[in-house]
């Protein structure tokens, strides 16, 4: 069985009395993309931020590779090799790639100095990791230049740098039109396949379906359901039970249209 | 694949792109050069149409060393805190205190002068000044939560101020500066050339190896392109933004103290001068307001347009009227110049 890189035991987190989260066990193991779907509102990012050690939950157990961890914390986060690449914000556009992947972890020589080779060289080693080269861009090329899912390769490129195990994925595809959308599943893949694992975040159930090995998806501050790929057949099977989940009973309007398109 | 899309395919575009000897414009070291430069050689453009046109206004006076002397001695003093100040814009920040800190840190090395210590002390005692000044006004900005422009404007009162009350207007006299080894090295000629541009060339090329090669440099961009970004990665985004303000303050203290070597007097109005050249000089130099990106080489040709606008109308054959007028002229055209030049990436 694949090494656990981390799991979040029975995590609640209230703000006053407001429940986030009220019990959410989750885990990730290496190598396998996890997809997690909630509608706006769910506790999506509350749980994110649990994860990354912005927030500490208010109950529950965090375990890195099987050992419970105590006083969890942004730094703790970043221990464990637990990236978050949040879709917009992440990244300078006017600077080169380089810049950005070494954004703070600077390849330094004499003096401070940058090794600018070193950094060039080694950050086509990462995009070429990952799958992300192309004709048109270089490791100069000025990142605004670039497309919406070329960014999210430079900040992919850029936790694989930070030595990440696991890397979050936070609506990397909302706003991406269907090639830019296709560019960051080839990004994710050969992330999984180098033996990393992510946890991709969305809204778009087609997207999640498409990439993701295991589902999880949360309602309400709960986790509603974990499925392997292998027992869900279809997107629509997905939509269909978070609607069940949403609306028990099912939504009288969405009967009403659908009996009008009958007619 | 549908229909629609089978055009595309074929477009010159995409089949240039397939051609395996195809290759990114910048692979090429000329394009790249061009490429990586293009705000400073906008620049240099400006520079030499100008000069060209002062050469064609007055050919003798253009062709006289003595000329080219005068703005060779002054000239230094501005390089000294335009080529800080790029880092500061770049930073996303502006600092308008930098008048009084030269003057400040002068009033410093004069006083230390005056006393009868080796004017080498008085340079380090001038430094010494310039740092803290510039770390005071930085940590004001900075921790202070102030705004930059406004922030600066009042520390660039309040210490000129200060320098007013305190000495009543007095300038000091120093005239056993020009005995001294100080002044042999740093402000007298050879061959016919005040030395200090020297050093001023040489401040130009460490500081633009700091900024385009160092990691401080990086970080200073990163922080005035996306600060938010920057922190997340681990910077000390506040650290980054004192230390330009410091940066600063260390150029101030050299340019007056050079300044004071060139006049062997200090003069509590030393440095007020330089307020609007110098700033000119930064964006005429081809960096941009919104912070990110700059040119630490455009700054410097920048720095040596507006020295020359000034001795070039008045020596061309125009009244000392047309000054002002053509400083506005080069600004207006080279920030439209810019702007044609330089896409901002969002």
């Amino acid at each position: 069985m694949a090494e656990r890189i981390i799991e979040l035991r029975d995590i609640s987190k209230s703000y006053g009395h407001v429940y986030a989260l009220g019990g959410v066990n989750l885990c990730v193991d290496r190598g396998e993309v996890v997809g997690l779907i909630g509608d706006n509102g769910a506790g999506k990012s509350t749980l994110i931020k649990i994860l990354s050690g912005v927030v500490k939950p208010t109950s529950g157990e965090i375990l890195v590779r099987g050992k419970p961890v105590t006083g969890w914390s942004a730094a703790r986060s970043r221990d464990a090799g637990i990236e978050t690449v949040f879709q917009d914000r992440a990244l300078a556009v006017q600077q080169t790639i380089v810049r950005n992947i070494f954004m703070g972890r600077e390849l330094t020589g004499f003096m401070g100095f940058l090794k600018v080779n070193k950094e060039i060289e080694e950050a086509s080693r990462l995009m070429r990791e990952i799958g992300f080269t192309s004709k048109v861009f270089t490791p100069h090329s000025i990142v605004g230049q670039l497309s919406g899912g070329e960014r999210q390769g430079v900040a992919i490129a850029r936790a694989i740098y930070k030595q990440a195990e696991l890397i979050i994925l936070d609506e990397p595809t909302t706003a991406l039109s269907l090639t830019e959308t296709a560019k960051v599943f080839h990004f994710v893949r050969q992330v999984r396949a180098s033996g990393r694992s992510i946890l991709f975040i969305g809204h778009n159930i087609h997207h999640v379906f498409d990439i993701a090995d295991r589902f999880v998806v949360i309602d309400r501050g709960k986790v509603a359901l974990t499925a392997d790929r292998t027992e869900v057949k279809s997107a629509e099977e997905l939509i269909n039970f978070m609607e069940d989940v949403a609306h028990p009973g099912g939504l009288p309007g969405l009967h009403e249209a659908d009996e009008r398109a009958a007619r | 694949m549908s229909k629609t899309m089978e055009p595309d395919l074929q477009s010159p575009l995409s089949s240039e792109a397939a051609r395996p000897e195809w290759k990114h414009p910048s692979d090429h070291w000329l394009r790249g050069f061009v490429i990586d430069n293009r705000a400073a050689l906008g620049t240099l453009a400006v520079f030499i149409i100008m000069m060209g046109a002062f050469l064609i206004a007055n050919p003798t006076v253009f062709t006289t060393w003595y000329l080219y002397r005068s703005v060779l001695t002054t000239l230094p003093v501005a390089l000294f805190v335009v080529v800080p100040l790029v880092f500061v814009v770049t930073c996303g920040e502006i600092d308008l205190s930098f008048p009084a800190t030269m003057g400040f840190a002068s009033w410093v090395f004069a006083l230390v002068v005056q006393a009868g210590y080796d004017p080498f002390l008085g340079i380090a005692a001038a430094l010494a000044t310039g740092t803290l000044l510039g770390f005071l006004v930085g940590s004001l900005v900075v921790y202070g939560g102030l705004s930059s422009l406004i922030a600066t404007l009042g520390m660039n009162f309040l210490l000129r101020g200060l320098i007013q009350i305190i000495n009543e207007g007095r300038s000091t006299a120093l005239t056993g500066l020009s005995d001294s080894w100080a002044y042999t090295i740093f402000s007298s000629q050879v061959w016919g050339i005040p030395v200090q541009i020297f050093w001023a060339l040489a401040f130009v090329v460490l500081s633009a190896m700091l900024y385009n090669r160092h990691r401080f440099g990086a970080q200073v961009r990163v922080v005035g392109d996306n600060p938010d970004s920057a922190q997340q990665m681990g910077i000390d985004v506040k650290r980054v933004r004192v230390k330009v303000f410091i940066f600063t303050g260390i150029g101030a203290a050299i340019a007056g103290t050079f300044s004071v070597m060139i006049n062997f007097t200090w003069w509590p109005t030393a440095g007020d001068g330089y307020l609007l050249p110098v700033l000119a000089s930064v964006f005429v130099g081809g960096t941009p307001t919104w912070g990110g990106i700059g040119t630490v080489v455009g700054g410097a040709i920048g720095a040596v347009t507006v020295s020359f606008i000034q001795t070039g109308v008045v020596a061309a054959g125009l009244s000392g009227f047309y000054v002002q007028f053509f400083n506005g002229l080069i600004i207006i055209l080279s920030l439209l110049g810019h702007k044609w030049n330089q896409a901002r990436y969002r």
